[in-house]
């Protein structure tokens, strides 16, 4: 009797370019499908599927080392890539080293953005949905439940995912020194583009409950309301009841500062002990620089929030080595204890019984429950 | 560090309560004691303030400033000189007075401290430096938000001392020493800032910095009003209050 092996088989955002993940992207639906057809192949005990738009990852305990390759050829024949060409992207570790990869990847130190708390959510259902599916045995339980201990861990006792690092929530984070709630703030949108877009998404998941958007094109000033839960206006009243709201957002594409200094300073007589803040994004600059040395007004522009994103990146790629340094000593715990449960032998099939009949899995639709 | 806080104010306590049971009244007797029950009213404010605002940061501040204020009342033994038992003449509204007078010094001193994170926040802000330490500064609205609250408590409570007091003074104009009328300055010079900040005369920076200087200046007077204070003239009984004579 062979020993049993942890592996994760997959791609990532380290090797694989765009093109290929999207070629390799799995849907909600497909997604289903193929976990149950993946628990249902021969060798394969244990299995949860991480899908992300930077990763297609399976975590699986196998009865024999072959496993792996398994899984790899069914992932390549049901998206229709060639398994020689996926070997040049693929990820493929096992043992300790695929434990340690997990913890990274759960911490956000293996995302695009070092210390993204995205991804944690993301392992989280992932382990969810593979519990539901009753894939999960107790090598993944007890892998995926210390390696979630362990990344709140190292989230908390280190500055990794301290500070924000895209422009847009440098904004919203912005405006919470300035408010620190901002449930009761004011935000205008002056001007409707992506940058605005992003960042009054960014506002409204951080609890702001009065936003408005101006634009110059009504319609999309409209549209971009009706998608955010927002109130439109045009471009001018924007300009004109500056002094109604207390964080305005610019990324007009007007040649010349759409807030001159008057504006501003006409805005601030009518509500002198009430902070003021700009972030102003667009090129040219919408706003006077002028503006920043008026009593209780606040501006930011996109250099400023760019210099605040990149100083916050930095300062969590200095904690990577010591967040590694920490995962190394829980993966080598957390080894310790998962090793024995597959080298102690197993029976011929240990997962579940619902797992071993496979008709509700051999066709795709998930088990009851799941 | 909210629970080491509550130790170091419960043991303040316990040490005033004791102090005031040997001299027999409120112990604000000498600069020792004034100085002690200031930082035992800053910490009191604190508990209160900083549990609704969440403001660890003022619980840093307010921490330094009551054990800097304890330990050089420690260090400076001339401040703790013989009591003056007969300071409030065994009348419990002078001492009533007195104590106000101190709390509400113990308000403006977290007043200034709050003041002073506000600057460092416009600082940090207007600066654009937001990462280490000031990342740990409450938001420059909150910070306001407090100032003024604790301005406009400041206010009331040292005008409830000098009402308290005026009762007496009003009997006895002789008593009305330089040191009472700079307490009454003090007042004043809250009071104005007060009535300026809330019709928006004087705000954010200037406000701070007001708030700052006039705890100075309050602080400067404290000397001259601790040196300046003679026992007042024994009242017969407290019921006297409610008439005073013609």
């Amino acid at each position: 009797m062979s020993a049993a092996v942890f592996f994760v088989v997959g791609a990532t955002h380290h090797t694989t370019p765009l093109a290929v993940r999207e070629k390799l992207a799995l849907g909600a639906e497909a997604e289903a499908a193929f976990h149950a057809e993946l628990a249902a192949l021969p060798g394969v005990r244990e299995i949860a599927l991480l899908n992300t738009c930077n990763r297609v990852e399976f975590y699986g305990v196998g009865a024999e080392p072959g496993a792996a390759a398994r899984v790899q050829a069914a992932f390549c024949a049901r998206q229709q890539f060639a398994t020689a060409e996926f070997d040049k992207f693929r990820l493929n570790l096992s043992g300790r080293d695929a434990v340690q990869h997990l913890l990274a990847v759960a911490a956000g130190l293996d995302s695009q953005i070092v210390g993204e708390t995205e991804i944690f959510g993301q392992v989280k259902e992932a382990y969810a949905a593979a519990q539901a599916r009753r894939s999960t045995g107790p090598v993944l339980n007890r892998v995926f439940q210390k390696v979630f201990q362990a990344a709140k861990h190292v989230r908390t006792h280190t500055q990794i995912a301290v500070g924000q690092v895209s422009v847009a929530n440098v904004a919203v984070e912005l405006a919470l020194n300035v408010f620190g709630s901002l449930s009761a703030a004011r935000v205008l949108l002056l001007g409707a583009g992506e940058m605005g877009e992003k960042t009054g998404r960014a506002f409204k998941s951080r609890g702001v409950s009065t936003l408005t958007v101006a634009s110059r094109r009504l319609g999309r000033a409209m549209e971009l309301a009706t998608q955010l839960g927002a109130a439109a206006l045009p471009f001018e009243q924007g300009e004109v009841r500056l002094a109604e709201f207390d964080v305005v957002v610019c990324s007009t594409a007007a040649p010349i500062a759409v807030v001159p200094v008057a504006a501003a300073a006409a805005a601030m007589k009518k509500r002198p002990a009430r902070p003021l803040l700009f972030i102003d994004l667009a090129l040219p600059r919408d706003v006077d620089p002028a503006v920043a040395e008026l009593e209780n007004v606040f501006l930011f522009d996109l250099d400023d929030l760019a210099a605040i994103a990149e100083k916050n990146r930095g300062a969590r790629e200095a904690e990577v080595a010591r967040c590694r340094s920490l995962l190394a000593q829980r993966a080598d715990l957390l080894w310790q204890q998962v090793e024995p449960r597959l080298s102690s032998g197993a029976p011929a099939d240990p997962r579940p019984p619902l797992l071993r009949s496979g008709p509700g899995f051999a066709d795709g639709s998930p088990r009851p429950g799941g | 560090m909210y629970v080491l806080i509550a130790v170091g104010y419960a043991l303040q306590l316990a040490g005033l309560s004791q102090r005031g049971r040997e001299v027999g009244s409120c112990p604000l007797g000498n600069t020792f004691e004034i100085v002690q029950f200031t930082a035992w009213s800053a910490i009191s404010l604190y508990l209160v303030v900083g549990v609704t605002f969440r403001s660890s940061i003022l619980g840093y501040f307010t921490a330094s400033l009551a054990a800097a204020l304890t330990l050089v009342s420690l260090a400076l033994p001339a401040w703790d000189g013989p009591q003056r038992r007969s300071l409030f003449g065994g009348n419990p509204w002078i001492e009533f007075h007195a104590a106000l007078a101190v709390f509400s010094y113990g308000v403006f001193g977290l007043l200034a401290l709050t003041s002073l994170l506000f600057l460092l926040r416009h600082y940090s802000l207007k600066s654009k430096r937001l990462g280490g330490w000031f990342s740990f500064l409450p938001s420059i609205f909150d910070l306001d938000h407090i100032g003024v609250r604790l301005l406009g408590f400041g206010v009331i409570l040292l005008g409830a001392s000098l009402a308290v007091g005026s009762v007496y003074w009003l009997r006895d104009t002789a008593a009305v020493t330089t040191a009472k009328l700079l307490t009454a300055a003090v007042w004043v010079a809250y009071a104005t800032a007060l009535g300026l900040r809330l019709r928006g005369r004087l705000l954010a920076k200037r406000f701070a910095w007001t708030c700052v200087a006039l705890f100075a200046a309050a602080l400067a007077s404290l000397g001259p009003v601790d040196s300046g204070r003679r026992p007042p003239p024994p009242v017969r009984t407290t019921a006297d209050l409610g008439s005073p004579p013609q």
